[in-house]
Formats: structure tokens, sequence, C-alpha cells
């Protein structure tokens, strides 16, 4: 959530400007943000109005013990009594919580075990029934609480200055404090009787997010850590200084962190390098923003110093970054030393704050924080291009070229803070789908097979937590584990949905995703969905040709062969003629390039039941 | 520890419990809450109320001073946009204009409930006594409007704060029309961006300061917007 020193420069944007430009140009239609059945929703805590299309809410578990104040804004009073005591007690002593002081954030899933994160600690989840049980809270804070889970490691990402290393809150107070814990705590969690931290690697700017990435030797796992906050004195960290490098070549803006962790020995864990990758070709550190060239003013200014999120895509050696004041690639065949191969920059994208990949890598959706996440940033006047998501693709030069702007097409209200948020993919084969969270915009499911045309395709949302004032809440993050949408609401606890059948999202495709099971998920670390031969999969396809309105006939009889195939007796002869019927149609002239991608997928199930 | 709960169960039993621990007094069991000690250093467990008060954070007198003069500052810029509206000239400016007259007004909303949750005034009571402000005596907090400023004397060159523009300034940005308004305006509001940087800057500068999480949320999101916007506004500059 949380956003720090991106000062940008004027020359990157001049200098990016006109691909921008034409950025906004090629988006086929114009996103439009309107008033419908979620934008006036009742307001409540626990018992606010609510909306869904294309989703239903399974099961809404408040936060455990210890994870919120029962007499603070996320329990409300239910009689006037409990009220009138409420309203005392803020008087008499408002040094309270803030609300964000007990948020859930990130969340990932290992086995059964779902990881929610949260500003003061961690809970984990065992998920096997459905409903999430409570195995595990952990109290300590520094915020964010960003988690990501591998084997019997857990990873949490810790920025603010009261962080202590030993999880305590007694403050870290001072300019340098040597008890201050800011970077990424290690715990082993193989004991849930028992949690330990293992190690604490302290990092010059904290830990914003942190990702996990795998490298070829089994025993080794590197982390990449992004910092945004400000940066520690040498006094406190002997690595750190600050400043522009103009003045310091040595600065700590201007990198990420990447940390080797040996898994047999966690504790050894370290950072191995902090690679310059916003350096430009000259070796300039700065060299994505660099201010002053352009002569415009003299005032100083900062520059893309940092990156709020990168994802990595393993399977094709590639991470994309969202790092402030634009959108970088990356080749990370040598995971120790990253390498940036383009950047994006958009005059639309106030904060460029995470970044998500299609299944093939081909496409990446980049968000905008516009405000940091505690602004209403979905209201009716809010320009539909801000505070959205920006689809971009990725051509054969490497070159990413931005294309269409995303934005929840509700409007919300004034209490309700909402901006593009975090999301992961829903493995329907044929489409790219991303269920997303908005905050208290709900959560929302987008299309973008088509770059040029993203569309919502599903949303769950309830109103506001107060009508009258902003009070921060709604989804930090909503992703698909395993057949269900886990949603990470800031108040009100995890929230689980399913997927329920529509005119935009058929039975078959549904099934099709559910059937698709990983062991372990941090969405940041994505890995490339390969679906099965099902007649659910093949089902999907025809579902998808037929709802692009291709030739009717031949959707009859892909149909009929699939409807066979399930029954136990696929038709091999029809099957091998509607395939080659499909791989001729998707040459046709006037296929789109989605329809005869899922045109030639269709056919190659078919070939391989023929 | 004496709950005997364990992953091995696969569901958990919530009511699982040690047959020698009284159940009833118990809300429905929950697992222990642990707290981690520093690497190497044992584990313990804490109540929910102790977990709970771990997340307490506090605020200082300088936070306090910090929101205050900000909604100040803030209100500035709306009026600012108030002004381009009628005056100014580039549908671009116009645009980026209320986007920022957005952005300061929900800030604005979140910094007055955030002093008033904490029983503090919305008003800055210093204001009036230093930074030259004309309105000596006063007790609202309106002096950061020129047009307040402006009746009797001429207006002032001296900022009402540090970061913000001067009733001088104002009272010419509120004569200027076209494209000599954008300029100023966009000069203007460079500055003023700029004024909310530094104000940002010198808090965090103070010990303790901005550790209250939710403020500490709101200054990191007031230094992204407001750089980012310089950004473009001296995009925007260059193009007039």
């Amino acid at each position: 959530m949380f956003v720090r020193k991106t000062l940008l420069s004027s020359a990157a944007a001049l200098a990016v400007l006109s691909g921008a430009v034409a950025a906004q140009a090629q988006q086929a239609s114009v996103p439009v943000v309107a008033v419908d059945e979620r934008t006036r929703l009742s307001d409540g805590i626990m018992d606010a109005g609510q909306a869904a299309k294309g989703l239903a809410l399974e099961h809404a578990v408040a936060p455990p013990p210890g994870f919120f104040d029962p007499a603070m804004i996320f329990a409300p009073p239910t009689t006037q009594e409990e009220g009138q005591a409420l309203n005392a007690r803020i008087q008499a002593s408002p040094d309270t919580f803030s609300p964000l002081a007990l948020s859930n954030t990130d969340m990932a899933l290992s086995g059964n075990r779902l990881f929610v994160g949260n500003f003061n600690g961690f809970n984990a989840y065992d998920v096997s029934s459905g409903k999430p049980e409570l195995i595990l809270s952990v109290v300590c804070p520094g915020g964010q609480g960003d988690l990501s889970v591998h084997g019997d490691l857990l990873f949490m990402s810790v920025e603010e200055n009261r962080g202590r290393v030993d999880c305590g809150a007694s403050g870290a107070g001072g300019a340098v404090n040597a008890e201050r814990f800011r970077g990424v705590r290690i715990f082993d969690i193989s004991d849930l009787q028992n949690p330990r931290q293992v190690a604490a690697v302290q990092t010059c700017r904290g830990s914003h997010t942190h990702t996990l990435v795998p490298s070829s030797d089994p025993n080794v796992l590197y982390v990449y850590n992004s910092g945004t906050s400000g940066v520690r004195r040498a006094e406190e960290l002997s690595i750190c200084s600050s400043g522009e490098p103009g003045r310091n070549a040595d600065t700590a803006l201007y990198s990420i962190d990447v940390i080797k962790v040996p898994l047999d020995r966690p504790q050894d864990a370290a950072i191995v390098n902090r690679p310059r990758i916003f350096a430009d070709e000259n070796g300039r550190i700065d060299g994505l923003w660099t201010g002053g060239r352009i002569g415009v003013t003299s005032q100083e200014t900062a520059q893309t110093n940092q990156c709020h999120d990168i994802t990595v895509f393993p399977g094709i050696n590639r991470a994309a970054g969202a790092c402030a004041g634009n959108g970088i690639f990356l080749d990370i065949s040598d995971p120790e030393n990253p390498k940036r191969i383009s950047d994006l920059f958009d005059p639309d994208m106030a904060y460029w704050h995470s970044a998500t990949f299609d299944n093939t890598g081909d496409k990446i959706v980049f968000t905008d924080e516009w405000s940091g996440g505690i602004g209403a940033r979905c209201q009716l006047e809010d320009p539909a291009t801000w505070g959205a998501n920006l689809i971009a693709t990725v051509g054969g030069d490497g070159k990413l070229r931005g294309r269409a702007f995303h934005k929840l097409p509700s409007a919300q209200n004034a209490s309700e803070n909402c901006v593009a948020h975090n999301g992961n993919l829903i493995p329907v084969p044929g489409r790219d789908l991303m269920v997303q969270a908005w905050y208290q915009g709900g959560i929302s499911v987008m299309d973008f097979s088509d770059p040029m045309k993203p569309v919502e395709i599903a949303y769950f949302d309830r109103g506001p937590l107060d009508a009258d004032r902003l009070m921060v809440g709604g989804s930090w993050s909503a992703y698909w584990f395993n057949g269900r949408i886990y949603s990470s609401e800031i108040a009100r606890g995890v929230d689980v949905l399913k997927l329920v059948p529509s005119d935009m999202l058929s039975p078959a495709e549904i099934a099709a995703a559910e059937a698709v099971r990983m062991d372990v998920i941090n969405p940041q670390t994505q890995t490339r969905v390969e679906w099965a031969d099902t007649p659910d999969v093949a089902m999907s396809y025809v579902d998808q040709l037929t709802r692009s309105g291709a030739d009717a006939a031949l959707m009859r009889e892909a149909r009929a062969v699939v409807d066979g195939w399930r029954a136990g007796s696929a038709d091999a002869a029809t099957a091998d003629a509607v395939a080659a019927r499909l791989t001729e149609a998707a040459g046709a002239r006037g296929v789109s390039a989605v329809d005869a991608r899922r045109m030639r997928a269709l056919a190659g199930v078919f070939e391989r039941i023929g | 520890m004496p709950h005997p709960l364990g992953i091995a169960l696969g569901i958990l039993s919530l009511t699982a419990q040690d047959p020698t621990t009284p159940a009833r007094q118990d809300p429905p069991a929950s697992p222990p809450i642990f707290q981690p000690g520093a690497p190497g250093q044992p584990t313990r467990t804490v109540t929910a109320e102790q977990a709970a008060e771990l997340a307490r954070t506090t605020y200082t007198e300088a936070d306090v001073r910090f929101m205050q003069h900000m909604i100040v500052h803030h209100a500035q810029a709306v009026d600012m946009v108030k002004l381009l509206e009628v005056r100014g000239h580039s549908p671009r400016v116009k645009a980026l204009g209320r986007r920022i007259a957005i952005g300061q007004a929900s800030e604005m909303d979140l910094m007055r409930g955030w002093l008033q949750a904490r029983g503090q005034p919305v008003e800055a009571h210093d204001l009036h006594a230093g930074h030259g402000a004309p309105a000596a005596g006063g007790h609202d907090a309106h002096a950061g409007h020129a047009d307040h400023a402006g009746h009797a004397a001429a207006p002032s060159e001296t900022p009402i704060m540090p970061g913000m523009l001067s009733p001088a300034q104002m009272a010419r940005l509120a004569a200027a029309e076209g494209v000599e308004f954008d300029r100023l305006f966009l000069e203007g509001m460079i500055q003023h961006h700029q004024g909310a940087l530094d104000m940002v800057e010198e808090l965090l500068a103070l010990p303790d300061s901005a550790e209250d999480t939710l403020l500490s949320d709101f200054v990191t999101s007031v230094v992204a917007d407001q750089s980012s916007e310089i950004l473009r506004m001296r995009s925007l500059l260059a193009e007039l």
C-alpha cells in the first residue's frame, strides 16, 4: 500500500510521452466508470449491503482474536449503550489504534494452508474443508506484513520504523536504534506449536514487498526485496547511505536487494547484490529518470529509485517490475543479476504498483495505485484511466507497449478507498482472466484476452464501512488459489468466493479452472499453467468460440464431440475431422488472434483424442 | 503449550482442548497466539489482548501539527483549481488541475478524520502567530485563502506557511487569464507541491514522527502523488 519518495523527473516523461499517448490512442473503446448496483450499497462493518455478479460469497471469516480491537471501529457497537461507551472511550483516550495497524494484507498458499499477512503479524488457516479454520496466529508488528511461503519457511516484509528485531512493540525510537528491524523476516513454520523467527535480514529501505525467485540450485532460494521507505542511517546499518547518485555513488536508492537464502541454513540468509536495475547504457544508475536535462526548472528532483513490486516468471526467465515512475521488464536468467530489457512510462500512471503476467508472458497487467490506497479514487468524476490497470504487451524485441486502460467500471462513493490493487490469474483455458482487489471497490474479474479491450466479467462488492466517513478497508488482495478466490479484507477478515456461471463465463470454463491445482502459490512468483486434455477444457474453447460468433454448425459438431467424450465415447473420426476444419478456420481472414488461438488449441485436443 | 492442536488433524476441531482445561469460560477456542523472539531466541505465547496491544501506535505533537498545516496547504490548491476552471486556457492543464483538486480535497477529508478521531482540533492555532500571517489575532484557519487577506492592504508577498503561495501570488494568479494564467498556475502549483514534499521531509526528520500507521501511509502517498504531478506539470509547462 505505501509509497514513498517517488519524485519523478521531467526528462523521462518527455522522452516517453509520445509512446504513452499512442497507448491511449490505440485503445478501442474509452473505459467508462458508471453508476451501477454497487454504487449505493448500504454501509456497515459486518453487515454492509452486498452485490455480486458471476461470483458467490461462500465464507466470510471475521478477524481472529488479537487482530482486532473489539472496542474500535472494526467491531462497531450494536446497541446504543455500546455506542455511548465507545464514544466515551475515544474521548477519554484518543491515543488509540490506527485502524491500519491491524490491517490484513497480502496472502500466499501452501498445500491446504492459507497465510494472511497483517500489519501486526500473520495468521494461517486450514482451507481443506472449504471454510478457513484458524490454525496459527503470530504477532510481530511492523507492517505491511506482505508474505510468501517456501517449504517450512515463511517470509515477511517489514518496513515501519517501529518494527523490532524481537517482534516486540516497545518501540524503536530515535533516528538510530539497534533494536529496530526493517527488512525481511524468515520464520520456520514446520512446528505450528512453535513458530520461530530464524532470520531477520536488515535492508536499507526496509521491505515493502518481496518476491521469491527459485534458482537452479535446489538448496538456494533468492528473494528480491523492494524497499520504498526512507534510507536508514549508516550508524544503524553500515551498508546504507542516502542521497542522489551525483553526490553519493553508493546510495541505497536506485536499487533492489537480492537476498540469497541457503535452504539448509536459512539463518545465513544475506543480501548478495543490490543491482542497479534503473541504470542506463552509460552506467548512470539513475538512468531511467534524470532530472533537469531539459532545463524546465532547476529544482532538485529524485527519480524512479525503487520498485514497489516485482513479479517473476521463472519459466521464461523474465520479471516485470512496477517501479514507481514506470514499468520495467527484466531478464532474470541469472537471478543474482537481473538485467533490464525495457521500460515503459505513461502519463496516466501515477504510481506503478504491481505487475501480473498472462499465462504466456506476452502481456503484463500493470496497476496504478493512485494515492496509495487510502483515497476514494473510483468516484464518478475520477477519470477511468487513473488509478486503473494498464494492459501492456511485450514485443518480440522485448519492448513494452501500453495498450489499454481498465478500471473498475462501477462508481464508488467518497467514503470508500478504492484503486487498482493486487490480483492474479484465473486459469480458464483460452482466456486471460485476472481476479483483482480494488479495496472498498470490491473484487472484480477482468478479461484481458484482447489487450485492446479489457472487460469486467464478474464482481463482488460490499458497501462502505461507514457511509459518511472514509475508513480504510476493503479487499487488499484477491487471489485464485486452487479453485476458489480468497480475499484478504483489510478490516473484515478473510472472504472465500466461488465463480458461478453467467453469460460471460460457462460451467465448463469454471470447471476447467477449478481443476488446476498447484502445491504452492506465491502470486508474485508466477508459474505457467498447462491444462490437461479434458472435456471441460475442450468445452471451454467451444463456449468461447460460440460466444464470439464462430461458425454455428462447426460449433455444434464440436460440442457433440465433447458431449460424447464426456459420456465416455469420444468419436475419434469426427474429432479428427472437426480438428482439421478448426485448423483451417483459424487461418481464415477476419478471425481474431484470440479466436484463432482457441481454434488451434481445441483442434490440438481433438487430434489427441482422435 | 497447553493446546494440543496439530496440523496432522487436517481439519481442526475447534473444540479440541486439553481435557484438564476448563473449556466453558473460553470463547470459541482458537490456537494460541505466538510472539516470536529475535532469531535464535524462543517464541512465547500472548493473550489476544496483548496481541492487539502490540499494534498500538502513538503520535506526536509534530504529527498533529503536520496534519493541521497540510489541511490549510491543500485548501489553497483547491482554490487555485477553482480559478483555473474559469480563467485557464489549456484543456490539458484543466484536466490535471481537476485531478489535483480531487486528490487534495479527499486528502483533506482524511486528515480531518484522522484529527477528529484523536480528539485533536482540525484547525491549526499556531498559524496566525508566525509566518507573517495577515489576519493577526484571528482564530480560524481561513487565512490560507488569499482573498481573505486581500481586502484592506496590498497583499503580502509572505506566504502564510512555507510551501504555499503568498497572498500577492494568489492575487496575480486571480488577475491573469489564458496562457499566462496557465503558466502562473503551473509554476505556482509546482511550488505548492514542492512545499508539501518539504513539509513531509521536515516531519520525517523529527524523532518518533509518522509512526502512526495511517499517518505514515498518508505521507508516503502525498509524496508519490505530488511528485508525479510535479513531473506532469513540468512537462505541460515546457509545452506552453
